[in-house]
């Protein structure tokens, strides 16, 4: 129990790396927070795009959504950060972390949000447009609502894993809480520090999960 | 543009790699098979605790559930995978990522099972108590029917991200699909292992995610 205490809950070492790991939470923090501005946009936006129906265009949205969701985030991560340099391009760790992230949390709003735009009903769409509103209007005000609110399970659990897989840039070397932790339990060969930071990520992710639950239950009384 | 093949679709490349991503490839089955069943069965005991009317069981499900839908996968594997060794439990790869993976996955599948048990009206397990059935029989013959067909996009979907999870396995070295594409690339200084990996996964995965979509449609346009 001692040897537990002392590796694992080892506050004197947590200390010594504690700004470290602030620093560290503070990134991953702003990576989640970019990421899933741009992700839910750049969904919203494609699901939209594909309102118009042009038969190409929908096609390389379907391509790209289906490949996105069908390849592990990790491999995308590593193919751009260390595949990509081989064309003269080389991004940043958190610069190849975003655009990843995003693309895959875009995919996932663009399937959910595509598949609840099919659902609320055609005489939603013809009364919103005979009473004036133009395209944008009748999407902004009277479908996209209707819509997100069939989605919100789905797309809340989904906003959950994309802040979890946030844990992964560590792998193309974003200093971010995990990495941090890693680092820092390296230094040390002390566990202690990887507990600091499962702590870090439940504070960051227990009370996202909760109002998932809450919003799961809202949606079940119904 | 012929740099650009040379570079990533290069065929005398894939050939000296090959023999490298297939023993990776095989590892990833081996773990999905693993993974999957594991995480299917211990998700459906821990919903079943959840049917109990106990308040205790009930709430330690849900807390079994939130804490593994909160934690990151990787941040636990890598808990296990450094953490055990303190106390003595010398760690092989493959389990540390069977452990983790398993634990994460089972929280998923608990909440599917659950939610389609619930999801069934309570009059069919009254109706099918008033015929005689037991309490087992019901959730046999009534329940558990009718509740796999509404849950079958779900467990899909969580089946196909716990085969994604599998690539965590490279970060504690073991050689998996992408471990052993990264490990051709570097000995190889050619993208095309990376690109090769990644077809391989496209070619099980892609499948699996036409039908979830199809099936997901399906229950979204029957509610």
């Amino acid at each position: 129990m001692q040897t537990f205490s002392s590796n694992f809950l080892n506050w004197d070492v947590v200390q010594t790396y504690l700004p470290d790991l602030l620093a560290g939470m503070w990134v991953t923090i702003s990576l989640a927070a970019i990421i899933l501005f741009c992700g839910l946009l750049g969904g919203t936006g494609l699901a939209l795009v594909r309102m118009a129906r042009l038969r190409l265009l929908n096609a390389v949205i379907i391509v790209f959504v289906d490949v996105v969701r069908a390849l592990p985030p990790l491999m995308l991560m590593v193919v751009a950060y260390f595949g990509l340099p081989y064309l003269g391009v080389r991004l940043t760790g958190f610069a190849v972390a975003c655009i990843v992230l995003a693309s895959v949390l875009a995919a996932f709003t663009e399937e959910l949000l595509w598949a609840g735009l099919s659902t609320v009903s055609v005489g939603q769409y013809e009364a919103a447009r005979s009473t004036g509103l133009t395209f944008l209007q009748m999407m902004g005000s009277v479908v996209l609502p209707q819509a997100f609110r069939l989605i919100q399970a789905p797309l809340a659990s989904r906003i959950i894993a994309t802040t979890k897989n946030t844990a992964l840039a560590s792998v193309v070397a974003v200093p971010e809480l995990l990495s941090q932790a890693n680092t820092a339990q390296g230094y040390s060969g002390n566990a202690s520090p990887l507990t600091a930071a499962s702590l870090g990520y439940l504070v960051i992710l227990l009370p996202m999960v909760v109002a998932a639950r809450r919003l799961e239950r809202a949606r079940g009384a119904i | 543009m012929n740099d650009f093949a040379a570079n990533f679709f290069n065929l005398q490349i894939l050939a000296r790699v090959w023999p490298l991503l297939l023993t990776g490839l095989t590892t990833t089955v081996l773990l999905s098979i693993v993974i999957v069943p594991a995480g299917l069965t211990i998700g459906m005991l821990v919903a079943l605790l959840h049917s109990f009317r106990s308040y205790g069981l009930r709430w330690a499900m849900i807390i079994y559930v939130d804490l593994f839908r909160a934690y990151p996968p990787l941040v636990l594997l890598i808990y296990v995978y450094y953490g055990l060794p303190f106390f003595g439990i010398d760690t092989d790869a493959f389990w540390s990522v069977v452990l983790a993976l398993v634990l994460n996955t089972s929280a998923y599948f608990a909440e599917v099972f659950r939610a389609g048990i619930e999801g069934i009206p309570s009059g069919q397990v009254q109706a099918a108590r008033a015929t005689g059935l037991g309490g087992l029989q019901t959730m046999r013959y009534v329940v558990l029917p009718q509740a796999i067909r509404n849950m079958l996009p779900d467990l899909l979907s969580n089946g196909l991200e716990s085969v994604k999870l599998t690539s965590l396995a490279s970060v504690v070295t073991l050689p998996e699909l992408l471990r052993a594409a990264r490990l051709a690339q570097g000995n190889t200084v050619n993208a095309t292992p990376l690109i090769a990996a990644s077809l391989m996964y496209l070619a099980f995965l892609w499948p699996l995610v036409r039908l979830t979509t199809r099936l997901e449609r399906r229950t979204l346009s029957a509610r």
